[in-house]
């Protein structure tokens, strides 16, 4: 069958009526499948190259002269400085990532408590530059006998392809013989991912009196199934010098190994459960003990990763 | 004083009505206001004049309702069915709250006809009508689409069919419109962000322990050990094959999800013509109909030597025309599995409507392998290796990562090849140098560009590049991953050999070369590791002149590259029968070359047609001037 030029024009003609008069109207002209083919008349199938030679050539030419491109440009115009972007690579997103918020309750040995744990983190930026937040909170860690809450304001630079540069300040408050101490320190810090798909998040910490602080922490996923992860974690406290209000001696501070596995209901959140090898070292278990904290510690721990 | 009470009553009334109103408005649901858009028909809009309105509306699919942005309604839009030789008009009015375009994907047409907002216009303003003009020059199969934004997910593309003047080349007895396109109810700035903050949001295909264990099976525990730990060391995924997978995605294909099963009808042993067209924002399809032989008589439009073939891989914007012959009175499935085996959509070709055949049993999800990045599974000792692009043997001028193009204005003692360092071209035109291999009357002119392995130089991509290909070499004669074990004749570019010579059979007069670049965990996507906002500074062809264009890919992704405004004549061997192509697919560590008459003087768009990788960066400018005539900068 033929679909005649009138059919077309009255079909045509239908669909423009129904825009022109009311754009929400559903066009009611169009056809549906299975639809009809486009053209059903038999046609010769030798391939007839002479005929095509004439195509092509009538396709392409290489042009030559003035006239040519005037033909080909038409009225020669300057792009507009109003015009926007052809494509919108320069945005600047918002990231958060709780990668810790936990439960840990009373093991029933020792002094522990049941307390909670917090590890966030995030940026506002583009692929490049971005400010960096991030906040840990923990309560009776073989670190920190009480509470100890702290929160970096960071600027980021993308380098080396798989890092980022962070460079801001950090307030620590933690609770020392029964009140609340406080100090400022300047970070510099390297964050990403190292080979073998490990993150590392690095950082130095110098407070207001010249103290040397650090910190290293190293993460790995491990996939048993494509939501079920495994999630190894390791980290580590060291110090220059000792500062007591802080229970921090010189040297080694503390090494703990945590293991979670998590369950991405999606991606963005993942209940949680696992435990935590956490143990003090050298002049910080004095430290710790003299506030009461147990610098020894294997803790249960249930909780939820999510970000946004 | 009482009239200024009455009127401040009114007022109040008034304020109290309006808010109401509002309140009314926001309990009603969204379907009740806007209408729902239907699925796009084979019946074409043909004229000398052509109205398209573009409008926000609601889709249904498979019990869901997701918002849509649609041309006159459907999705996909109308065919348009223009004749070659005639002058076409179309007037697009939108009335969307946005600005939105349409671009003639493969037209050759005037710069400023071709529609990408800031290269060719400033775009279609909501309530207005912009008017696209030009001369019909060609013919064969082609779309149209969205070239604003992430409106061409949200289903704002249609088949463009271009009758020819002279009689085709081949027959048949039925022609349909097989347009292949991904729905996903996310919205394309939510796909676009999950995939900027976590780069494998959408892969749910990992390797992952049952796999290893597997592997550990099949491998030995050793073997299986170290491939894991190189992919873990080199911090690579070899699961990656696309970045938004069938999770979110429902592939269609004519508007129709699988479950829909678009139906074309046939009497038996009826030529039936298939115009493939992939208007996928982001999925690359591989294509069959079992129990049939898929004749390919055109590649983007362009008649071809026919070739007989039982699979197709089909980059996204590619479209291939193929001709089948069914004989059998029964159902035959059209059937395109997603590149990353996630999804796949499905039609039928039947004697009648309302039958369906089996659905092809799926593939297993390939893996990438050390080829794909460019590593020498032979290890370093390349005889007869060729060493130049990215210094190598070459003098390589400074590569501040700032950069600073005058370092980069190659004098003096010239490199045989204009590098197209960080993508901003801002090189002088200068004289022509002789290729090697490339002598006038050389019998190996057919031999293919990048036919041997060529070493990467020094890094220079800067951090937003995730890695370079060590060794790039030409892949046209491979199906591409995934298919590379299947016992079917897979098209391969190699066989695509154009139906007869085109005019233009200089030899290029000059090389450049630009490098595809990317960062998948940060979802970064580049030319010569620069993101068009870094690299705004157009390429420049010269008018008139050949050149030949080599893309390396540098990323461990296939990459189907754009080029508007002119034909990419792909190298791959067929001396005289280059075909040409408006989008070729770079596979890998691939090195390919495209032969490139500057015919169509103006600025013209170059892009990865992976829509969010084009969002990402991987763009740029390409304008065509004359020392004649005023640039247009």
């Amino acid at each position: 069958m033929t679909i005649s030029p009138r059919a077309v024009r009255a079909a045509l003609l239908a669909c423009l009526c129904s825009a022109g008069l009311d754009p929400s109207v559903r066009a009611q002209s169009t056809l549906q499948f299975p639809a009809t083919p486009l053209r059903s008349t038999m046609t010769d199938s030798v391939s007839s190259s002479k005929a095509q030679a004439g195509s092509a050539a009538s396709q392409a030419s290489v042009p030559v002269g003035p006239s040519a491109w005037q033909e080909q440009m038409g009225p020669d115009l300057p792009p507009q400085r109003d015009w926007p972007s052809p494509v919108n690579d320069q945005e600047n997103r918002f990231f958060t990532l709780v990668d810790v918020l936990e439960y840990r309750p009373n093991t029933g040995a020792g002094q522990s408590r049941d307390d909670y744990r917090w590890d966030i983190e995030g940026w506002y930026g583009g692929d490049y530059n971005r400010i960096w937040f991030k906040s840990e909170g923990q309560r009776d860690t073989a670190f920190k006998a009480d509470y100890d809450v702290d929160f970096q304001l960071l600027y980021g630079r993308f380098i080396q392809k798989y890092y980022d540069f962070q460079v801001g300040g950090r307030v620590e408050t933690q609770s020392f013989r029964g009140r609340n101490v406080t100090r400022g320190q300047t970070v510099i810090g390297i964050e990403g991912l190292v080979p073998y798909n490990y993150e590392l998040e690095a950082a130095l910490f110098i407070d207001q009196n010249g103290k040397v602080s650090g910190r290293l922490s190293l993460t790995k996923d491990f996939l048993l199934t494509q939501r079920l992860i495994f999630q190894g974690r390791f980290e580590t406290n060291v110090a220059v010098q000792r500062v007591e209000r802080f229970t921090t001696g010189s040297g080694l501070n503390n090494l703990e190994f945590g293991v979670r596995l998590r369950y991405e209901i999606r991606r963005e959140f993942a209940p949680y459960v696992g435990f935590s090898l956490d143990r003090s070292f050298g002049e910080t278990v004095t430290l710790v003990r003299q506030e009461g904290g147990n610098p020894s510690q294997i803790r249960f721990v249930v909780g939820v990763r999510a970000w946004f | 004083m009482k009239y200024d009470l009455l009127s401040r009553r009114l007022l109040l009334k008034r304020v109290m009505a309006l808010s109401m109103l509002a309140a009314v408005e926001r309990l009603v649901p969204a379907c009740a206001v806007m209408s729902v858009a239907n699925i796009g028909s084979q019946a074409p809009l043909s004229g000398e004049i052509i109205d398209l309105t573009i409008s926000e509306q609601l889709f249904r699919l498979d019990g869901r309702t997701g918002r849509a942005i649609t041309i006159n309604g459907t999705i996909p839009g109308p065919v348009i069915r223009l004749k070659e030789g005639q002058q076409a008009t179309l007037r697009v009015t939108n009335h969307l709250k946005e600005s939105t375009s349409i671009h003639w994907h493969g037209l050759l047409l005037p710069p400023f006809m071709d529609g990408v907002p800031g290269v060719s216009f400033a775009g279609i303003k909501p309530g207005t009508t912009f008017t696209y003009r030009f001369p019909v020059k060609q013919s064969g199969t082609y779309w149209f689409h969205s070239h604003s934004g992430g409106q061409e997910i949200l289903g704002m593309y249609a088949p463009m069919l271009i009758d020819p003047i002279e009689p085709e080349p081949f027959g048949y007895e039925r022609d349909y419109v097989v347009m292949l396109s991904d729905w996903s109810f996310e919205s394309p700035e939510t796909l676009f962000s999950n995939l900027k903050k976590q780069g494998g949001y959408y892969n749910f295909q990992k390797r992952a322990a049952g796999e290893f264990f597997t592997d550990v099976g099949r491998m030995g525990f050793w073997s299986a050990i170290r491939n894991y730990l190189m992919w873990e060391q080199m911090r690579m995924d070899p699961t990656d094959f696309a970045d938004v997978t069938g999770y979110t995605f429902t592939y269609l294909m004519n508007g129709l999800s699988p479950a829909g099963n678009w139906t074309g009808l046939f009497c038996p042993g009826e030529r039936v013509r298939l115009r493939f067209i992939n208007a996928a924002s982001m999925t690359f399809y591989d294509v069959r109909i079992p129990g049939l032989t898929m004749t390919v008589v055109q590649a983007d439009g362009q008649n071809i030597q026919p070739v007989a073939v039982d699979e197709l891989r089909m980059g996204v914007a590619e479209t291939y025309d193929v001709i089948v012959e069914p004989v059998e009175d029964r159902a035959y499935t059209i059937f395109a599995e997603t590149m990353d085996r996630s999804g796949y959509v499905r039609g039928t070709l039947a004697p009648r409507t309302g039958m369906a055949a089996a659905i092809p049993q799926r593939r297993p999800r390939p893996l990438r392998t050390m080829e794909d990045m460019g590593m020498s599974m032979e290890g370093m000792d390349m005889p007869g290796m060729k060493k130049h692009g990215h210094g190598g043997d070459m003098t390589m001028p400074d590569t501040t990562p700032s950069g600073d193009m005058q370092s980069m204005n190659p004098s003096g003692d010239k490199p045989n090849m204009e590098h197209m360092q960080h993508g901003s071209g801002t090189q002088p035109l200068q004289d022509m140098h002789e290729m090697p291999g490339m002598h006038a009357g050389d019998p190996r002119r057919s031999e293919i560009p990048g036919a041997e392995l060529v070493k990467h130089g020094p890094d220079d991509h800067g951090p937003g590049n995730q890695m370079v290909a060590e060794y790039s070499q030409n892949q046209l004669g491979e199906p591409g991953r995934g298919l590379e074990d299947s016992e079917q004749r897979i098209l391969l570019y190699t066989d695509l050999k154009s139906l007869v010579p085109y005019p233009d059979q200089r030899e290029p007069e000059r090389e450049i070369e630009i490098h595809l670049t990317g960062h998948m965990n940060r979802y970064m996507w580049s030319f010569d590791g620069k993101k068009y906002s870094e690299a705004q500074e157009p390429i420049r062809f010269r008018y008139g002149e050949r050149l030949r264009w080599t893309f390396v890919n540098d990323t461990m992704m296939e990459h189907p590259l754009h080029l508007h405004g002119m034909w990419m004549h792909l190298e791959n061997g067929a001396g005289a029968h280059l075909p040409r192509k408006h989008t070729v697919i770079v596979k890998p560590a691939e090195r390919l070359s495209v032969a490139i008459t500057a015919d169509a003087p103006g600025r013209w768009a170059f892009h990865c047609h992976l829509l969010l990788h084009m969002e990402a960066g991987m763009f740029r400018v390409v304008e065509v001037v004359d020392d004649e005539h005023k640039r247009l900068s």
